[in-house]
């Protein structure tokens, strides 16, 4: 590898993907560089930038997703639509579907069943067509003993799970009922809606990052560059307010897969779970199984004196 | 109208005219300028992906800076305050810089946030009708509110005071007595608010302190006057217009009790942080002695403590201050010990450890430096400017002209 493709390599590759346990422990000497690298990337990979930074005016006036009346709607997906079909070279499509009414969802998660298999974590990056780099479940590793989150790995080997004396706490967006990002968010680009899920317009976040500081569970996620998602693992069924493809700049976060619940269908996560760890359901709906969960185990949540009154349970079944 | 157009044009030929050092300093800025436009322009191109900044590290170099210069644009006021309330002569003559820097350094913070946004062309999202300014829940929109109507009142002030000497009419009291009262309480609000930015989130227990604002404040009447009283000695080195002595002291004075209670505000800190011994001292450890090895802003934080603390010594006795190149020496010390304590020494430990035990260490790319760079040079452009153009008036050189 020359010297200028090993400066690319590292400049597009090394920085957003903290993922990797040899990063976590890279200690960044001071300017190093970046700018030189920037150059040669600009000048190497026209063909992966050209049509990120292609500006959109049709983009630049959109209104807010809540004000978008449905003929307007319709235009803003079609072109959404159009872009995603001819940059993947296959059909996308994209819809919003609504809350249900009587409906909040929940989450409910066996800690005694999880083994630290990062299955879940694996159908999300699939289901929401995230960029390699990002991932919205991690899986802290702990010693057995307590729940220190300040201790928890998530780096660990996952082809050595369960390992002894070790526990599994997986972490993704608690939804909320008092959520500080929708708080923090300077634009109403993010909020709760009717069944529980905080969602963003990715076309309204103008990428501040104020909710990222806000949020105590580390849910939220930046763009660091145009994601990457490989053509053959594509998920051309996205939505608006879930899983279509996010653009540089902006945030973005677990939905509970609302393009799949809102449609009867559990999280992707859930399906993927080999131990059965994870249940989801309407908490409204007195028989469903997190209701009983929460009726007749000892539950708890992450965080509890922040008072965020997370809609994203634990329990030891 | 006429003469309002005459007015800027002269003021704009007034910048042409200059010496060699003057074109030499404008034309090294205009250089870091267009450096800092090249590194931002990476930035706008391939995303953040160019900083150092990570879904750990939210906030860097950009914000650290941003905050510190709110607290510069703060104190201004400073030099408004003892102006018109306490009437002080001396220092009527130099208020008008003072509300110029702030001008300066409001353009800097609102550079400083606007390259710290993913999608800056949004920025229109936060304007009614068309945005949605998420006001009052957001703090940031506080901010945004609080910093544009400080840049306006900065804006106001000085343009009407200078617009007048130059005309040779009488400045009105009822024009801008009343402004200069607002500013006084909204520079204050400009760097609260700031704090509350920071202090209002469970999420980072290491800003998630009352005094917060109070050491913003605080530490900002100390940087404030110390770069003032540097470009007062720069003015009677390269300016017609004559700062007294007794100016420059005064400034001293004021710090002689500002930088030493920042001191004890942040050491109120660290012993509610240690000696509680909770595992929300983590941030503070890292701050002080960096955690499993993880030690990169440590030695910077304590090189800050040992300028300010050395620098106090300066400002406290009349002996050390009154022997002028100890005290420039001084202020120097002091405002980049405020500078490291309040920048990155604030935000970076807020992020680390991650609120689930990560540990990824940040230190600027080589992006954000030039970024930074530029920015200050913007303000160091338009300061200059500014007090050239103040100076020729307040001295008379540039004048309406009686015309037959």
């Amino acid at each position: 590898m020359n010297l200028l493709a090993l400066l690319k390599s590292k400049l597009l590759a090394g920085r957003v993907n903290k993922a990797a346990p040899e990063l976590k422990l890279s200690r960044r000497s001071l300017l190093k560089g970046s700018l030189g690298g920037a150059a040669v990337a600009a000048a190497a990979s026209s063909t992966l930038t050209s049509k990120a930074t292609a500006f959109s005016w049709d983009q630049f006036f959109q209104k807010h997703y809540k004000e978008l009346t449905p003929e307007e709607k319709k235009k803003v997906f079609a072109r959404i639509e159009g872009e995603l079909s001819q940059k993947y070279k296959r059909k996308v499509t994209v819809d919003d579907p609504q809350p249900i009414e009587g409906t909040k969802f929940v989450y409910a998660l066996d800690l005694s069943k999880c083994n630290g298999n990062r299955r879940c974590v694996e159908a999300c990056v699939k289901e929401n067509n995230l960029d390699p780099s990002l991932a919205y479940i991690k899986v802290l590793e702990m010693d057995r003993g307590g729940l220190k989150l300040d201790a928890g790995d998530r780096y660990y080997d996952r082809a050595t799970v369960p390992a002894k004396d070790k526990i599994y706490l997986p972490v993704q967006c608690n939804q909320c009922d008092n959520p500080p990002c929708v708080k923090a968010c300077p634009v109403e680009a993010t909020w709760k809606e009717d069944d529980g899920i905080v969602v963003i317009d990715y076309d309204w976040c103008i990428g501040c990052r104020y909710c990222q500081v806000a949020c105590p569970y580390e849910a939220r996620h930046f763009n660091f560059k145009t994601p990457e998602v490989p053509a053959e693992r594509l998920n051309p069924n996205q939505s608006y307010l879930s899983n279509r493809i996010r653009q540089k700049g902006v945030m973005e976060k677990c939905t509970f897969c609302l393009h799949r619940t809102r449609k009867g269908q559990y999280p992707a996560c859930l399906e993927a779970c080999p131990t059965g760890a994870r249940k989801f359901g309407n908490i409204l709906d007195p028989d469903s199984e997190v209701s009983q969960i929460l009726k007749t185990k000892v539950v708890f949540v992450l965080k509890e004196e922040l008072n965020t009154i997370p809609s994203f349970y634990y329990y030891f079944g | 109208m006429r003469t309002y157009i005459r007015y800027w044009i002269e003021m704009l030929a007034c910048l042409g005219k200059g010496n060699r050092t003057y074109y030499l300093w404008m034309g090294f800025l205009s250089v870091l300028i267009l450096s800092g436009i090249y590194a931002y322009s990476h930035q706008l191109r391939f995303g953040f992906i160019v900083t150092n900044l990570s879904n750990q590290v939210s906030w860097g170099a950009y914000i650290a800076n941003f905050t510190f210069l709110v607290g510069v644009a703060a104190a201004a006021v400073l030099l408004v305050v003892p102006t018109y309330v306490y009437e002080r002569p001396e220092i009527k003559k130099v208020v008008i810089i003072g509300e110029l820097l702030a001008l300066a350094s409001i353009v800097m913070c609102l550079l400083f946030v606007t390259v710290d946004l993913g999608n800056p062309q949004r920025f229109i999202h936060m304007i009614p009708p068309f945005g949605k300014i998420n006001f009052p829940e957001s703090i940031l929109a506080w901010d945004v509110i609080v910093l544009t109507g400080y840049l306006l009142l900065n804006l106001h002030i000085p343009g009407y005071l200078l617009y007048q000497k130059y005309r040779n009419r009488p400045a009105s009291k009822r024009f801008y007595m009343p402004f200069v009262y607002v500013s006084m309480i909204w520079a204050i609000s400009i760097h609260t608010v700031t704090a509350f930015l920071f202090s209002g989130f469970g999420s980072r227990p290491f800003w998630n302190s009352a005094i917060l604002a109070p050491r913003f404040l605080i530490s900002a009447f100390a940087a404030g006057p110390a770069l003032i009283i540097i470009i007062f000695h720069f003015m009677n080195k390269l300016s017609s217009q004559k700062v007294e002595k007794s100016a420059t002291e005064f400034f001293s004075r004021i710090i002689a009790y500002t930088l030493p209670t920042n001191l004890f505000l942040f050491m109120c800190e660290l012993f509610k942080e240690f000696y509680s011994d909770t595992l929300h001292n983590l941030s503070a450890h890292y701050l002080l002695f960096g955690i499993h090895g993880h030690f990169m802003i440590a030695p910077y934080v304590w090189a800050a403590i040992v300028f300010q603390v050395s620098s106090s010594f300066v400002f406290i006795f009349p002996a050390f201050r009154r022997r002028h190149n100890l005290l420039l020496a001084a202020c120097g010390l002091a405002f980049l010990g405020i500078w490291i304590e309040k920048g990155m020494g604030l935000i970076v430990p807020g992020f680390l450890p991650t609120p689930l035990g990560d540990l990824v260490e940040y230190t600027p790319s080589l992006v954000e430096f030039f970024v930074c760079l530029g920015i200050w040079s913007v303000g160091a452009f338009l300061f200059t400017a500014f007090s050239k153009v103040a100076i020729a008036i307040n001295t008379g050189k540039l004048a309406k002209k009686n015309l037959p």
